[in-house]
């Protein structure tokens, strides 16, 4: 690469590098055809052609690459879970997150930061306290530390007692991390694409085609294409893609909304997180802090904003940063994010023969980037599904073991 | 703040409501499987377009229906639960079945 890079210095124009090859028509049939154009569904594109040789997939995306819920979260990569199922599938996530850059030779500017997860109360104390001994006991690095510990390695935070609600102590999690969510999709699109895996933009989905409970096919807006194995990642439009398929999900589709600030110089390191108050804060590599708060109080399919989420989320987060005082927001933003009763995916086979899901990513998708695509491609390679996900099989619900993961952001405890 | 009109205390700003979902029909509980159950319990249409759908009003504590268009975030129409629920429902257990463990724990 370093001599690539001289040859492209030495010369006298500078082309931009073509990422993904420019829309060719479709083809009749594909081995495998992927239903949603983002990060979950280049991830496993990826590793079915890296790992597996299958290179004959169509992933179709009905808008612009990685335009859905990729474009929209907060960008925040950690492990630290309270569930063993959820440890487990979230560790391995973080593992391939730290490589991942070397892996896609595309710097997707990881940055490991430190994550707080604050505690307000007694009862998130306790909380916190059970999360880190499962962490542990898992092998992931977490610890409860107190209000003295916070101050020291969280300087900017108000540690006073003389706010509404005091910082009693924090879950912290070293490996705690950000990276930029739009390289991630990049990476693994350019990495697929260079193996052979053909990307379709504006190709929308209309119809799924089944035959004796299988899956064949699918119409789409530019034609019919057939196919053995088919997999659906399109985050907040699950239940409306399912539907299609024939059959329904435990799935209500409420909004998350964020925000960022104007840029400021470099002050907040760490990540800093607070269930209780519903906040979440970091700070870009350029300068701008990253904001957002909990999922809406009901469920809309719109990405519109409201007054009421950014009064809820920035009366609490002046209480931690007070300073902010005068800082203006830059942009506001929604993704339709996938809600499931116990707060844990939905993923691998369903009802109907060759269809594959990869569903139910509430706020917690981004960070499974990679171990989604790692899970999913060996999923749909040997029809069964990978023993990281068996926890979050579709058939839980209705046979009553669910997965209820009380670590997941976002969400009160 | 978006105003929601509730069918017992008139036009009040929507951080007073919590949606309750979509209303399904009720199965019978005693007639149907534990599949079927876990089905009703979990499974939703979560339908984009018109919904019928159950809210309550905190502060009084009263549940209701709206009927709600999940892509425009409108509201047609509210009206009191009684309107949709005409028959009283009478939950009893459900008659013992062989194998079942008697009621206390294991002994």
């Amino acid at each position: 690469m370093p001599l690539g890079l001289l040859k492209y210095g030495l010369r006298k124009t500078y082309p931009a590098e073509r990422q993904i090859p420019a829309a060719q028509p479709l083809r009749p049939t594909y081995d495998v055809v992927i239903i949603g154009g983002g990060g979950h569904a280049l991830a496993t594109a990826y590793y079915l052609a890296r790992d597996y040789g299958i290179t004959n997939v169509a992933v179709l995306e009905k808008g612009y690459l990685a335009g859905g819920n990729t474009a929209r979260n907060t960008a925040i990569i950690r492990s630290n879970y309270l569930t063993p199922e959820g440890v487990k599938f979230y560790d391995m996530s973080v593992k391939l997150y730290q490589e991942l850059s070397q892996d896609l030779d595309y710097n997707i500017l990881y940055s490991e930061r430190g994550h707080f997860t604050l505690a307000h109360t007694d009862a998130a104390l306790r909380t916190s306290r059970w999360r880190a001994e499962v962490n542990k006991h898992l092998g992931v690095n977490s610890e409860l530390i107190f209000t003295d510990d916070v101050k020291k390695l969280c300087p900017a935070l108000n540690c006073s007692e003389d706010v509404r609600y005091p910082i009693l102590g924090a879950l912290y999690h070293p490996p705690g991390s950000i990276a930029r969510h739009d390289a991630v999709a990049w990476g693994y699109a350019r990495g697929a694409a260079r193996r052979g895996v053909e990307i379709h933009q504006l190709t929308e989905v209309t119809e799924i085609l089944k035959e004796n409970g299988r899956a064949i096919g699918v119409v789409t807006n530019r034609g019919t294409i057939h196919c053995n194995k088919l997999l659906q990642a399109v985050a907040g439009s699950s239940s409306l893609v399912s539907k299609m398929a024939g059959f329904r999900l435990p799935i209500r589709t409420i909004p998350l909304q964020a925000c960022v600030s104007v840029p400021l110089k470099p002050f907040l390191d760490q990540i800093v997180v607070s269930g209780s108050l519903h906040v979440y804060i970091s700070q870009s590599s350029r300068g701008e802090l990253v904001m957002g708060g909990s999922t809406d109080p009901y469920g809309v399919y719109s990405t519109r904003s409201t007054l009421d989420f950014k009064e809820g989320l920035l009366g609490h987060m002046l209480e931690l940063l007070p300073f902010l005082g005068d800082v203006k927001l830059a942009r506001q933003w929604a993704g339709m994010a996938d809600m499931t009763p116990d707060f844990s995916p939905v993923m691998g086979l369903t009802p109907l023969e060759n269809y594959y899901i990869d569903s139910g990513w509430g706020t917690w998708g981004f960070k499974a980037t990679p171990v989604c695509g790692l899970t999913m491609s060996y999923t749909l390679a040997n029809n069964k599904p990978h023993e990281l996900i068996e926890p979050f099989r579709l058939d839980r619900f209705v046979n009553f073991q669910q997965v209820g993961e009380k670590g997941a952001a976002s969400v009160g405890h | 703040m978006k105003i929601l009109n509730c069918p017992l205390n008139g036009p009040r700003n929507i951080s007073e409501f919590v949606w309750g979902g979509e209303v399904k029909p009720l199965p019978d509980p005693t007639a149907i499987s534990d599949l079927e159950w876990g089905a009703f319990v979990f499974l939703e249409d979560n339908t984009a377009g018109v919904v019928r759908e159950w809210w309550c009003h905190v502060p009084t504590s009263f549940w209701f229906i709206a009927e709600r268009n999940t892509v425009t975030d409108e509201f047609l129409r509210t009206y009191p639960a009684s309107d949709l629920f005409k028959q009283r429902v009478d939950f009893k257990a459900p008659p013992k079945r062989a194998g079942d463990k008697p009621a206390g724990g294991a002994q």
